[in-house]
């Protein structure tokens, strides 16, 4: 019943599977933790947390039990590059779970898969099965002695915020899934307070592409600080929306370009949670270091109302909050209150200023990622669409 | 409930519960198999689960409160879950809404009185190139247009009746 996604020649497809855990096995735990620092390879879900640093803080711990969680709790708007890599390439995620193991010396993988996937949990299954078959999982995997590891399958059951890395560690202790107060990091009191490194699905993909192939290859692509290619996953008004894979460092102007939205008004980068970036910054780098993304990018037409799209995405996550911290809880509502009266027209300047204040102090006081980041397209659009939203009479409005 | 009806449901519980250890971090399992097998996870199954965790039942339900595919009160056969995000609004969401409602005849958060059909908004589905999107229980659909719901929900209907049996034994799996 889904249609197929329109996709570019991803990198991922030209990988030889088994390859790149074959070259991690043969190099041993510290030169592929080598090779991964040297790829200057960061966390593909969006935060760039350097991939190699996790690993290391990880697998120096003295802990005798350690886990390696995939975050496959895909659930920011805009975003399904993860879906298509489990469907296409579960093979090479469990493969980098596996590596990871390796480096950090974990003997348990989990997957936790987000509620509405749910269909894609067979094949999952299947592609595990096939694995533990063929000697990649399980006792003495790759033929390497005493290197034990396998993997299970958690699903979620429908929460946003379990995306947040200690809030899905709650949820697979069977807690709701509200995240945790930091430090401690999971890196040493994860999952049952052991050691735990959760990186998303495509992090782990790569991984196996670096091992591969070399930090080099991998380093010539992107930027400096963003090395390495990137999926994007691309969808509003735009001709052609689909799965991407680009050099991070990409301007929005030239990706717009790929994908058929040349004429877009603007373009929200990094889902609900990121930027609402206008037409006058499209030449604007999508990178860790300019706009970061964990792959959403979705192009608004000329036709589009801002303020619609912002009561959309402060409805999402008035909906999405845990309620655990007053800011996110309390201060979504009033921000979509404020929208509603700009919406009939009638929000002072005065009014406008105090609810961006309060924007401000959600992203510095709120606990987690989630009521950080909740105000951002709000704030974006408040600061680069004045001329629209302010003024309305209540007609032009619906 | 009656009591014999009580006393199968423990019994049932508790072999659910042994069948994932009785730790805490198998409670999200033992949640999602008891919403799959009742469509709703009731007050008392809540107890009873506690009881066998040893926690307290608030604990229980501090955590079926908090999923949105974890219900208190009980769900259609079919729970339909429409994507209200931001790409599928702009694909058009609003009359794949109507069209679903017109042809169960109840709002959204509601259940058709056969207990057939249960009718919800779902946040992203992550299927935002080929929006509207919805799920039929574990099923996605995309592109849906307005037209092909009934078709959608005939679909679902073909399955009641004397087929039911089957599809329970579908579920199960």
């Amino acid at each position: 019943m889904i249609a197929p996604t329109t996709k570019n020649k991803l990198t991922f497809s030209t990988i030889e599977p088994g390859s790149g855990l074959e070259a991690a096995l043969t190099c041993g735990n510290a030169e592929s933790l080598k090779i991964i620092n040297t790829s200057g390879l960061r966390g593909r879900g969006g935060a760039g947390f350097p991939t190699s640093l996790k690993w290391e803080l990880a697998a120096k711990q003295p802990d005798e039990e350690k886990f390696v969680v995939c975050n496959a709790d895909e659930g920011e708007p805009g975003t399904f590059k993860d879906r298509v890599i489990l469907a296409d390439f579960a093979d090479m995620v469990f493969e980098g779970m596996t590596i990871a193991a390796m480096v950090i010396g974990a003997q348990r993988g989990i997957v936790y898969l987000r509620a509405e996937y749910t269909y894609l949990r067979r094949h999952l299954e299947d592609v595990l099965d096939q694995r533990r078959k063929q000697g990649l999982l399980g006792k003495n995997v790759g033929g390497k002695k005493g290197f034990d590891f396998d993997i299970q399958i958690n699903m979620g059951s429908g929460a946003y915020v379990c995306g947040e890395e200690t809030a899905l560690i709650e949820s697979l202790e069977g807690q709701r899934g509200e995240p945790r107060n930091r430090p401690p990091f999971p890196i040493d009191t994860g999952y049952l307070d052991h050691p735990t490194i959760v990186n998303n699905v495509e992090t782990f993909a790569w991984a196996v592409c670096i091992m591969a192939k070399g930090a080099k290859w991998f380093k010539k692509f992107g930027t400096e600080k963003s090395t390495g290619h990137k999926l994007f996953s691309v969808s509003g008004d735009c001709r052609r929306p689909g799965v991407y894979e680009y050099p991070l460092g990409i301007t929005i102007a030239e990706l717009l370009d790929k994908v058929g939205g040349q004429d877009a008004k603007a373009v929200q980068v990094g889902g609900a949670a990121g930027q609402c970036i206008p037409r006058s910054q499209f030449n604007r780098a999508i990178a860790y270091e300019d706009v970061p993304t964990g792959g959403s990018i979705i192009v608004f037409g000329p036709h589009r109302d801002m303020l619609k799209i912002a009561a959309n995405f402060l409805e999402f996550f008035i909906d999405e909050s845990c309620g655990q911290c007053t800011p996110c809880r309390e201060g979504a509502p009033k921000l979509l209150e404020g929208v509603e009266m700009l919406q009939r027209g009638q929000c002072s300047m005065a009014y406008l200023k105090e609810l961006c204040s309060l924007g401000e102090t959600m992203q510095l006081a709120s606990k987690c990622g989630l009521g950080q980041t909740a105000p951002n397209t709000f704030l974006s659009i408040v600061e680069h669409f004045r001329d629209e939203i302010l003024g309305r009479t209540p007609e032009k409005s619906k | 409930m009656l009591l014999t009806e009580r006393e199968r449901l423990r019994d049932e519980l508790e072999k659910l519960v042994d069948s994932h250890g009785r730790q805490r971090s198998s409670l999200l399992f033992i949640l999602q198999e008891v919403q799959r097998r009742h469509y709703y996870i009731s007050e008392y199954s809540m107890q009873v689960i506690a009881d066998l965790l040893d926690i307290h039942p608030v604990e229980v339900y501090s955590v079926v409160s908090f999923y949105s595919f974890l219900d208190e009160t009980k769900q259609g056969q079919f729970v339909i879950r429409l994507c209200r995000t931001i790409t599928c609004e702009m694909a058009g969401k609003d009359e794949i809404a109507r069209q679903l409602e017109n042809d169960l005849g109840i709002k959204f958060g509601e259940t058709t009185p056969d207990g057939k059909f249960s009718l919800k908004w779902a946040n992203c589905l992550g299927m935002c190139d080929q929006g509207p999107a919805m799920l039929v229980n574990e099923k996605v659909y995309t592109q849906v247009t307005p037209e092909m719901i009934h078709g959608i929900l005939e679909d679902c209907r073909s399955k009641f009746g004397v087929h039911a049996t089957a599809l329970e034994m579908e579920r199960q799996i």
